[in-house]
């Protein structure tokens, strides 16, 4: 009848809709890859063979000379030493620190909790560069410039996206599992090292995995504290390579793909994590 | 950067009169709940107190110096912020930051909701997609940068190498004054693009099935589909990333110190690179506290309107 001709129309219409769709969604991969394609081929090209026009899309060798140059040109491997330190270590920080703080927020009951929670979503829209200055002060009295300490240490302090992002985790989990817990005697810290952190390791990856690419790719914090050379992470190092190197696009995207890749990994080993602790920090879900 | 949902609706509780008891009445069980729950967020109170709060009051005393980071800091009262007023490479970094957030906010936005709304249709690879749209968002933006560094070069780069092809003008992008900033709005926008997508994305599975499914037995086309159901439904979600990505936007820098510095002939100075050039190379802490403190000003009142003027087109369910 009526019916069916209007249902069958819909989803002729519908699946017109689905094939536009999924030829925006190709089109856009395609934008999206292509730059990335052009950084892995040239970063295997000869400096000669970077100039072609029309451009060589694919190198007929296989040569990895881009590489071994970036770590004899500048310090590469002390700088990848320093990423990989700087990133482990603050990402623990933000682990540690950011877990107690949301579970306190979300689930213990205490003086003040609403104001708190509030002034801690509030620093969010300050910008970094209001407290960049008196913080670099404090790191000099320290005697933290130019020390890693300068960017790991304030790591275990907090942070406002990291506690709002535990803290709706922490939502999410049932009050039955901590009443249980306490019933038998145990001690809030315990209720939260053997009952609720076996509970969070989704969210806790999704933190560590999202803090270690912050500080893995963070380049004005390292870029104020770190001068020497030997000390800097990749991005400072890598800036300050193309200002020496800065037509030599071969290596550039050699080093640039060193440092893309262990992010990647990451993102790849942990995405669904990843994923829904982003959509988890909008606040919308749960 | 989040949150801010939470804060718009917990207003509502912050008037409400607070039922807790006064301190002295405070019976053990309680007391004792306290000191476990303080212990939990001491790192996180000092770091609130020691780098953020503390702070906030420093570089506004440090706004009316003229501190050199050497000697001691002098008051100068307003005469930094008046300086600022004549300071023509200051409104170049002003206009050039706004520019930047009024292009590419919107351009971000738009493009990443119709790639949101297409991979929640076509559900087939959806996790394919999704991870390619996440590789650039999760890429440095030193590396990215310099990417399109190469993408863009007048004379190698593929772009200009592509447009040719295509018989359309080609361009000096980063070297040419008009069209270094939207090359660099170019190249943040396909950065972002993956981050705003998993947030609408979100949103987007978040509107219920049968509202649609009620539309369209109601006679809706998708065009009022979309205006009725998917905008209303979505704008919490619309809400949050236009205030993070105005605030991120507002900061913007890796991508200028390693492509342009700033250039050619201060194109692309945005505020916070004017920060960092006059605080930490020129080393005029003072100058540059005042510019950080415009910087947080204007990031307070366009939160701030955003948040008076959301009653009017976001709705939580």
């Amino acid at each position: 009848m009526t019916d069916a001709v209007g249902l069958s129309e819909t989803s002729r219409k519908n699946r017109l809709g689905s094939l536009g769709a999924y030829l925006l969604l190709v089109l856009a991969a395609g934008i999206m890859l292509l730059p990335m394609f052009w950084m892995v081929s040239t970063a295997f090209k000869l400096f000669s063979d970077t100039f072609r026009i029309p451009p060589m899309w694919i190198p007929p060798y296989l040569s990895l000379a881009n590489f071994k140059r970036v770590f004899t040109v500048v310090p590469f491997g002390p700088m990848m030493f320093n990423s990989v330190k700087v990133a482990t270590l603050g990402s623990l920080g933000q682990v540690i620190s950011c877990t107690l703080g949301g579970y306190a927020v979300a689930r213990m009951r205490f003086v003040g909790r609403q104001p708190l929670f509030l002034i801690i979503l509030a620093t969010m829209m300050v910008p970094y560069q209001v407290v960049m200055i008196p913080i670099f002060i404090i790191m000099k009295n320290l005697g933290w410039v130019n020390s890693h300490n300068a960017l790991i240490v304030p790591a275990f302090l907090g942070g406002a996206f990291g506690i709002f992002l535990m803290r709706q985790f922490f939502l999410t989990l049932p009050n039955e599992l901590e009443d249980a817990a306490r019933i038998d005697g145990a001690n809030p810290m315990q209720v939260f090292l053997y009952v609720i952190l076996p509970l969070a390791r989704p969210a806790l990856t999704a933190l560590a995995a999202l803090s270690f690419t912050a500080f893995w790719n963070d380049l004005l914090t390292p870029l104020i504290y770190l001068s020497k050379m030997e000390l800097m992470t990749m991005p400072v190092g890598i800036s300050f390579f193309k200002g020496l190197h800065s037509t030599e696009w071969n290596l550039l995207m050699a080093a640039a793909l060193l440092n893309i890749t262990p992010a990647a990994v990451i993102f790849l080993l942990t995405q669904r994590q990843l994923i829904s602790g982003i959509a988890l920090s909008s606040g919308i879900k749960g | 950067m989040a949150g801010l949902a939470e804060l718009g609706r917990a207003k509502l509780r912050w008037g409400r009169p607070r039922r807790g008891m006064p301190f002295r009445r405070m019976p053990r069980h309680l007391v004792i709940e306290n000191l476990w729950a303080f212990g939990f967020l001491a790192l996180s109170l000092i770091g609130l107190v020691i780098l953020t709060l503390g702070p906030i009051l420093v570089s506004f005393y440090l706004s009316f110096t003229d501190w050199d980071a050497l000697g001691a800091p002098n008051l100068v009262g307003l005469r930094n912020f008046i300086a600022l007023a004549h300071d023509k490479t200051f409104f170049r970094a002003l206009w050039n930051t706004i520019y930047y957030t009024l292009v590419s906010v919107p351009a971000g936005m738009i493009i990443s909701l119709a790639l949101a709304m297409a991979l929640n249709r076509s559900l087939r690879g959806i996790g394919l997609f999704r991870t390619l749209f996440m590789i650039p968002v999760i890429s440095s933006t030193v590396a990215t940068a310099l990417l399109w560094g190469l993408m863009l070069d007048p004379y190698i780069g593929l772009v200009n190498y592509l447009l040719q092809l295509a018989h359309l003008p080609t361009s000096g992008w980063l070297t040419d004054t008009r069209m270094a900033m939207p090359a660099i709005i170019l190249m943040s926008v396909w950065k972002g693009l993956g981050y705003n997508m998993v947030l609408f994305l979100a949103g987007l599975q978040g509107i219920p099935q049968e509202l649609r499914e009620a539309a369209r037995i109601d006679g809706a086309n998708v065009w009022n589909e979309f205006v009725h159901i998917t905008l209303p439904m979505l704008s919490p979600t619309t809400f949050f990333v236009l205030v993070i990505s105005i605030i991120s936007s507002f900061q913007v820098f890796d991508q200028t110190w390693v492509l342009t510095k700033g250039g050619p002939q201060e194109s692309t100075i945005t505020l916070v690179y004017y920060v960092y050039q006059t605080g930490f190379q020129q080393l005029r802490m003072g100058y540059a506290s005042a510019i950080a403190y415009v910087l947080f000003f204007i990031t307070l009142i366009v939160v701030m309107l955003q948040w008076v003027t959301q009653r009017r087109w976001v709705f939580y369910q």
